[in-house]
């Protein structure tokens, strides 16, 4: 896995990942909202996975298909179930005015193993993202963004993915690519967080998975949480000591 | 009598559950299965004519729509669709009629949790109510781990809310091995081989429920 951040400019936080030959991008824009109803002391994020006919032949123009359709719902539930960020600091003034973060993840190069990808890509790009401090003015009661004073946000938690192709249940390939992915009989993805606890065992059918294959895999993907993790430490130190 | 069940919930035991086929005339296969207050009438039409974009040459394609009880279907459908296509597709044996199609819809009629594991029930029932040729059943059991960290089964919308994670497993009946996993929450792997032990169990109870209304809907005709 290689990875860059900040190369959108135009987002309030940005990263590029690259598996193999799967290259994802994440923007992350964040915008002043009045909080839901049911959840008056919470911001929000918004995931959506894009998967554009330039990544590949088998993605056609028009609404969001299926699998992206679901890739966005895979992650809204994985940055729930983590616990990713603390909501509550997302909110600004209870009931009136909170952060709404839309992280727009876009796969330029589909190449397999798009929902790894998509975790780690969206984990640099809010680890990158700054926002500015917003105080309400008690005369005009309008929000006012100070965007001289930036501030970055508090991850909890590291989230990984790590996704295998299941073939016959014999066979099980981790990290496929496309071909591979085509060619099996099953896919599962399992996330993990840094304290080896489970946030999502995603094995949306296929043919079945024995118990002992299935904790092989659960072993597997807590080690590749722990290289992604290092990965993740190493480049936050190289930005720090560029800047 | 809400107290007694309440209590019992908490007891790895499956809330009161039942099936009715053939109900509708147009679809070639359909069924209702109800789990405790949980409802979802399935219709399956094939194999079927599909259009030339989606067909494959050596098997059948698979269809599968969520209709909510309210509003239309959106990107939370579609991933339950993702689901239960992909379980059905391991079921089915599609390669008996290539360049076809398969589809299943599912109408919510009303929700009080566990709604994918009766998504899929109802699917096995009404695949079986069309006569689709299939290698093996499957069934499905939803589990919620409390707070406390207690295992609850087949749980209801209010116990779903309170819990911190929610496990659903679709389970075949051949091997009795996972066929489909889904999970929302953060659990520890040894959570995780409890709920999978506890819906294995639970799933035997399924597959005789599913035995019995065979027998008895087949034993009436000589």
């Amino acid at each position: 896995a290689v990875f860059t951040w900040c190369s959108v400019s135009t987002a309030d936080g940005s990263a590029l990942v690259k598996i193999g030959n799967t290259t994802v991008i994440c923007g992350i824009k964040a915008e002043l909202t009045t909080p839901p109803s049911d959840a008056p002391n919470r911001g929000y994020i918004v995931p959506n996975v894009d998967l554009p006919p330039l990544c590949s032949s088998k993605f056609r123009p028009g609404p969001p298909g299926e699998q992206a359709q679901a890739a966005s719902q895979f992650i809204a539930d994985v940055i729930e179930s983590s616990d990713l960020i603390n909501m509550e600091e997302l909110c600004i003034e209870k009931s009136k005015l909170c952060w709404v973060l839309y992280c727009d993840i876009m796969c330029l190069d589909y190449d397999g193993n798009l929902l790894d990808a998509c975790i780690i890509v969206l984990l640099a790009a809010l680890k990158n993202a700054q926002l500015p401090e917003v105080t309400i003015n008690k005369e005009t009661d309008l929000a006012e963004a100070d965007i001289q004073k930036k501030k970055p946000l508090k991850i909890n938690r590291l989230p990984v993915g790590s996704s295998f192709a299941v073939f016959d249940d014999s066979i099980i390939i981790v990290d496929p690519t496309a071909e591979e992915e085509s060619l099996s009989t099953a896919l599962l993805t399992v996330v993990t967080d840094e304290e080896d606890r489970l946030c999502a065992v995603h094995k949306p059918g296929g043919t079945s998975l024995s118990g002992e294959k299935l904790q092989h895999c659960i072993n597997r993907a807590i080690t590749r949480n722990k290289e992604i993790s290092k990965l993740v430490d190493k480049v936050t130190e190289s930005t720090k000591t560029a800047k | 009598m809400t107290t007694m069940m309440e209590l019992d919930q908490s007891y790895s035991v499956l809330r009161e559950y039942g099936s009715e086929q053939s109900l509708l005339s147009k679809p070639d296969g359909s069924s209702t299965f109800v789990q405790g207050d949980t409802s979802i009438l399935a219709g399956v039409y094939g194999p079927a004519e599909v259009k030339v974009s989606k067909e494959i040459y050596d098997r059948a394609t698979v269809e599968v729509l969520i209709q909510p009880k309210m509003g239309l279907p959106g990107v939370r459908e579609r991933a339950r669709e993702q689901c239960v296509r992909e379980t059905c597709e391991a079921a089915l044996l599609l390669t008996l009629h290539p360049r076809s199609s398969v589809t299943v819809i599912l109408q919510v009629i009303h929700d009080d949790g566990s709604l994918l594991s009766c998504c899929l029930n109802a699917a096995c029932m009404a695949l079986m109510d069309a006569g689709l040729p299939m290698s093996h059943l499957f069934c499905s059991v939803t589990c919620a781990i409390s707070k406390e960290g207690q295992i609850i089964i087949d749980p209801t919308a209010r116990q779903e809310k309170e819990c911190p994670a929610l496990l659903t497993f679709a389970i075949d009946s051949a091997e009795c091995n996972v066929l489909m996993s889904s999970t929302t929450g953060s659990f520890s792997v040894q959570e995780l081989q409890q709920c999978i032990a506890i819906s294995q169990k639970a799933s035997e109870q399924i597959f005789q429920f599913y035995r019995d209304s065979v027998k008895r809907r087949y034993s009436k005709i000589k």
